[in-house]
């Protein structure tokens, strides 16, 4: 069988990866450098008899897709900053009523308009705090476009699994840079469906009561079981409460959920990290000019590693203090004022030997960059 | 199947105030639902924030009470990834037309299968009395101690501008006419609106010096007539009730499925 070749932008491997993945639902409004997404969804989902719907803003956009997936569709809506934005509140309330949805966020630079056609990694909080309360969240981000494929494959398995919004976090230069793209045969990645509840029709569904495992298989809406869900914190029947006790426990389930499994969501890869005194720790468009260095540095003989974060929430700080034990020292390459910096600090048993190298004017950090940061780090001057 | 039958029983009582016009509201709808048969299955209520939206959770549908203002964001989701299934948006004046009244336009402009109820009471009561942006010039509010300067929306004259393809306005002293015009828009192919005026005993009334809900009732029932009536003629200032549009125009979900035809037929 031939290999079904793409040569695509890393924002139409995006769509690609949702729709193998089962999307049959996107809803979103125009938006620099995502915009691409919904063009793409515009044109294949009716051609599989799947739903796109232009919005009136992204916060209607994130509302109909959280709506869709209720009636048991698999759903995404894209954007970019400030779009994200707008998109914090119903973000929240996918948390809080536990829907399965992605969202992609193809990253600009911010705050406010900023530098829409230029590349950032800024909205790295934003992803994990932007909407309000304690809450736990998932974010994964790629470097190339296979991986984009593979990790939006994966945001839809983990929002199937774990009853939660999953976000990409992309960035400009992947959304929009063209590269080849393998598809996958159907089945070659593995995919979560929706789980749903085998309860009888007449018989009392929880529709908020975990499993032993810790999932909670879902009725859709149309079908036999009729239930409320809401944005207040709720008891298992998805109806309101303000009992101290449930407010507790469903505030301990939505960490609990994600923060316990957080060694099952972790993704990352690994280059030349075995006897690495020097690892640079990168994600997205970075990791591509890290990369670079790690690769032309070892050429010389230098003992130089690379260590790409794909999850970013929750934090893989397990793999990061065991990766980074024996390393002199630990640069972070992104491109914002050290989002991932201060997680790696935290996660290491040595802080003081972790280093930032990062650009944040809406250029590509390039090896040349990385190389001038690692000259200082290593005490040889500018 | 009796009235009670739609009632969720476990989440009685309810946090309406004595005297509040949304029980009326509620009672209507209720039956409009009885009187067409319509399977409780078949029926998603959706609802935003605020005293009206908890209707939503009193009722044995598939119930979805979201965020203020997006009600007709997420029903417009649920609409068209299931288009066979009847959707109900009640909002509040607030709800509908202040932060949400740019998802209002907008889903009366697609002409999607929705009904939409606006419950106007003229005042945010659940955050305690402050003026909505049908509380119209001169009202009392907690944040308008000086009298309101904001002018009011018409939720007929801006449906009917902004596309909607049924439209019908009544009040609360006239729970007849809520079943009725209820009934006639879950009925409406495309996106209906029933604005029914209610009262607020506890905040518009009580701010406003107009009295308890006995009074609010005559207030409505004084200050409204039937459409083109001898009363209207003879005062301009009455407010009109009755349907005011009823078109068929091509809906939002059946336009789709010739979007998928198209596609399809890579035409």
């Amino acid at each position: 069988m031939t290999e079904n070749i793409k040569f695509v932008q890393g924002n139409e491997a995006c769509v690609e990866g949702a729709l193998y993945a089962g999307l049959d639902f996107f809803a979103g409004y125009p938006i620099t450098p995502s915009t691409e997404v919904a063009e793409q969804m515009s044109v294949q989902l009716p051609k599989i008899g799947g739903s796109f719907l232009q919005m009136e803003d992204e916060i209607a956009s994130l509302c109909a897709i959280i709506g869709a997936s209720l009636t048991g569709h698999k759903v995404m809506t894209a954007t970019s900053g400030p779009g994200f934005s707008l998109m914090q509140e119903a973000l929240g309330y996918a948390v809080m009523a536990e829907i399965p949805c992605v969202i992609v966020n193809v990253q600009r630079g911010g705050p406010s308009t900023g530098n829409p056609t230029h590349v950032a990694q800024g909205d790295v909080n934003q992803a994990r705090w932007g909407t309000h309360g304690d809450h736990a969240i998932v974010a994964l981000t790629a470097s190339n476009h296979q991986d984009v494929f593979a990790v939006t494959v994966e945001a839809f398995n983990i929002a199937e699994t774990y009853r939660t919004p999953v976000i990409l976090l992309f960035d400009e230069v992947i959304g929009h840079m063209r590269e080849r793209l393998v598809i996958p045969e159907p089945g070659e990645i593995p995919l979560v469906e929706r789980l749903r509840t085998s309860v009888k029709e007449g018989v009392d569904y929880h529709p908020y009561l975990p499993r032993e495992d810790g999932r909670l298989p879902m009725s859709d809406f149309g079908s036999v079981h009729r239930y409320n869900v809401t944005g207040l914190y709720h008891d298992m029947w998805g109806f309101p409460s303000d009992n101290p006790k449930i407010v507790h426990g469903l505030s301990r389930h939505l960490m609990d959920k994600i923060e316990n499994n957080a060694h099952q969501i972790a993704m990352v890869k690994e280059y030349y990290l075995e006897d690495a005194e020097q690892i640079l720790i990168s994600y997205g468009a970075s990791a591509r000019s890290a990369l670079h260095v790690v690769v032309s540095r070892r050429n010389r003989g230098e003992q130089l590693g690379l260590l790409e974060l794909q999850t970013l929430w929750p934090f893989p700080a397990e793999i990061v203090r065991d990766r980074c034990r024996n390393a002199r020292s630990v640069t972070v390459v992104e491109m914002n004022k050290g989002q991932i910096l201060e997680q790696v600090k935290h996660a290491v048993e040595a802080p003081e030997r972790v280093f930032l190298a990062n650009r944040v004017d809406g250029v590509l950090i390039n090896p040349t960059d990385i190389r001038n940061f690692l000259r200082v780090i290593q005490g040889r001057g500018i | 199947m009796a009235v009670k039958d739609f009632l969720r029983e476990r989440f009685f009582p309810h946090l309406w105030c004595p005297g509040c016009g949304h029980g009326t509201v509620l009672n209507g709808l209720v039956r409009a639902i009885e009187e067409l048969g319509i399977r409780k299955s078949d029926i998603v209520m959706v609802s935003g924030i605020g005293c009206s939206s908890r209707i939503s959770g009193y009722l044995d549908f598939h119930t979805l009470h979201t965020i203020h203002g997006r009600a007709l964001a997420f029903a417009t989701g649920v609409k068209m990834s299931r288009p066979k299934l009847n959707l109900i948006v009640p909002m509040g004046d607030g709800d509908a037309l202040a932060i949400g009244g740019n998802h209002f336009i907008h889903a009366c402009r697609r002409n999607i299968d929705i009904t939409a109820i606006v419950m106007n009471n003229r005042i945010y009561g659940m955050t305690g009395g402050q003026y909505s942006p049908l509380s119209g010039y001169g009202a009392a509010a907690t944040t308008a101690p000086y009298s309101n300067i904001d002018h009011t929306f018409d939720v007929v004259e801006l449906s009917k501008a902004a596309g909607a393809t049924f439209v019908a306005r009544t009040t609360s002293y006239h729970p007849k006419e809520i079943t009725k015009y209820i009934k006639k828009a879950i009925q409406h192919k495309g996106f209906s609106v029933v604005e029914i005026m209610s009262q607020c005993p506890t905040y518009f009334g009580r701010k406003n010096k107009i009295g308890g809900a006995v009074e609010m009732l005559e207030y409505m029932k004084d200050q409204t007539t039937p459409i083109d009536s001898k009363a209207k003629a003879e005062n301009p200032d009455l407010i009109e009730r009755g349907i005011f549009v009823e078109k068929e125009l091509p809906e939002y979900c059946e336009e789709y499925e010739k979007v998928i035809e198209r596609a399809k037929g890579g035409a």
